[in-house]
């Protein structure tokens, strides 16, 4: 199986204070890889080096490598802006622009200089469909983006992402703020973007993380305490922590 | 016992409201004070004579400030080309470029800036920039440039703080998800948050002008007080505030009260902008 994204002894600190304490782990391609872990835990800040707006955060201190394909993100010659470019991210709170529904997901093609009208009409309309949203939008394509619900923001958001033509996609907690019904239209999508990207989602719901990763990894307080096939780790956790947790004994 | 707590709340509340309003008093009184001063003039020579007339001979009976309204606006609009740019730009730098201690050190700076008497500005002028332009671009040196570039000065502080406040106003989570998509700093400033926070921004500009309109000494000793429409940017002028505050001191009788309605056209020309600077702010802020 193909690595797509290779952390290897990875530290961040914020300030003085260690976030991660060295963290190795692969993440496959086309799959849906699962972090999970507490509050805390060093998963979202993780996911954050990966497409690098770690370097909006003031005094952050990175040692150890992240490869994507093999290149080194974090010492490379790579800046974060064509980095974000290839990785497409969905944060947890959904947060349209305050543009109509088209201009949000032509927003990154638009910034990547392509203006032609039809290439832009067909990369909206295939990343709405990719997102499950389509048939809901196909006739609002001009509304506002803030007058969707919740459920339909985090697809908007998730097909802006799609637009950019990523390899990968990061989703932290995406569905946290969402109905089960929501939730639901999300996990879908996600399973029929699997085959086409690399993705990764973030969670605190372990239930989640059990229904649709393939992988699955536990963090606590900035350390990776188990990885591995999301069955095995669901019914044979090798770690005392990864049991309790899973068990809901907390978090 | 429970009652008389109750009415000691009750008088407090009643003395908060009465001196909350007597705020609005003072702008009453000064409102019918210089209405009741400066219209009776009006009713005698004419609402037309006054506005669009082009001579100010007080004592002979012509009392026309169509020229001192254009000078107004021209050192006001001459104040914003100037002022707004920088001011802007200050705003961004400090919303999204500056770090915490450039924050800490660079706000302060400027609300000093606010706090620098007119006069001193005044002063400034006459002595520096008043001699170069008159060096280097001919005339007096007294003119429109000149009260252009004193007044944009002053009204850095307004346009700053408002602007700078209304930026960052708009959530970081506009930034966040415009970043993510892969938009440059730059991109995610003048795509997502100037745009986010126009209103405000516009609210700026316009209380900047309020400002520059309404103010008198600094723009005295620059503008050179001349009576004419300027032709180009070295003529001297004369301002509405100017007119009142240069011939007060002597004035008796019908030229009294010419000033006085001088008064009344400036205090309405600065309630239309208030009001529409307002009306930007409000919007923002109930959305």
């Amino acid at each position: 199986m193909d690595i797509k994204i290779q952390v290897e002894n990875l530290k961040i600190f914020f300030d003085k204070n260690e976030v991660l304490k060295g963290v190795s782990i692969d993440v496959y391609r086309n799959r849906i890889t699962g972090f999970m872990g507490p509050a805390g835990s060093g998963k979202s800040t993780l996911i954050s080096a990966f497409n690098r707006m770690i370097d909006f955060e003031e005094d952050v201190k990175i040692e150890g490598k992240i490869y994507i394909d093999g290149v080194d993100i974090i010492n490379g010659d790579i800046d974060g802006v064509s980095l974000r470019r290839q990785i497409g991210t969905v944060f947890a709170v959904p947060i349209p622009l305050p543009r109509s529904v088209f201009d949000n997901i032509a927003y990154g093609p638009r910034l990547k200089g392509i203006t032609d009208k039809t290439e832009l009409n067909e990369l909206v309309r295939d990343s709405l469909k990719k997102a499950f949203l389509w048939d809901e939008m196909k006739d609002r394509l001009s509304m506002s983006a803030l007058k969707l619900s919740g459920g339909q923001q985090q697809r908007l958001c998730l097909a802006r992402s799609l637009a950019l033509k990523p390899e990968i996609i990061l989703l932290d907690e995406p569905c946290s703020g969402l109905d089960p019904i929501s939730t639901a239209k999300i996990e879908d999508a996600l399973n029929e973007l699997k085959k086409e990207f690399t993705i990764i989602l973030v969670s605190n719901n372990t239930k989640q993380i059990a229904r649709i990763s393939d992988y699955s990894a536990f963090f606590y307080m900035g350390e990776l305490i188990e990885y591995g096939p999301t069955e095995r780790v669901f019914t044979f956790p090798s770690q005392k922590q990864t049991e309790d947790y899973i068990s809901g004994k907390f978090g | 016992m429970i009652k008389t707590k109750i009415d000691k709340e009750f008088i407090v509340k009643i003395i908060l409201t009465t001196f909350a309003f007597s705020s609005l008093l003072f702008l009453f009184l000064i409102f019918s004070f210089i209405l009741f001063e400066g219209l009776p003039l009006f009713l005698k020579v004419g609402l037309k004579k006054i506005i669009f007339g082009f001579k100010w001979a007080p004592t002979k009976g012509s009392f026309g400030i169509f020229p001192m309204i254009i000078s107004s606006f021209f050192v006001t609009f001459g104040a914003l080309i100037i002022g707004a740019p920088l001011g802007l730009s200050c705003a961004i730098y400090l919303s999204e470029y500056s770090g915490k201690k450039m924050k800490m050190f660079l706000k302060p700076a400027l609300e000093l800036l606010a706090g620098i008497p007119s006069v001193v500005y005044g002063f400034l002028g006459v002595i520096y920039i008043v001699p170069i332009i008159r060096n280097n671009f001919g005339g007096a040196g007294f003119s429109l440039l000149a009260t252009s570039i004193i007044l944009g000065v002053m009204i850095l502080p307004t346009i700053i703080s408002i602007s700078f406040d209304a930026i960052m106003s708009v959530p970081k989570t506009y930034r966040e998800g415009s970043f993510a998509m892969g938009a440059t700093k730059w991109q995610t400033i003048y795509k997502v948050v100037v745009p986010s926070a126009r209103s405000g921004i516009l609210a700026s500009f316009i209380l900047g002008m309020g400002r520059a309109i309404g103010e008198t000494m600094a723009v005295i000793m620059v503008a050179g007080n001349a009576l004419k429409i300027p032709t180009s940017i070295l003529d001297p002028l004369r301002t509405l505030t100017g007119n009142i505050a240069l011939e007060l001191a002597y004035a008796t009788g019908d030229h009294r009260m010419g000033l006085f309605s001088t008064g009344v056209v400036l205090l309405v020309i600065i309630m239309i902008l208030n009001y529409i600077a307002n009306f930007g702010i409000k919007r923002r802020v109930i959305k």
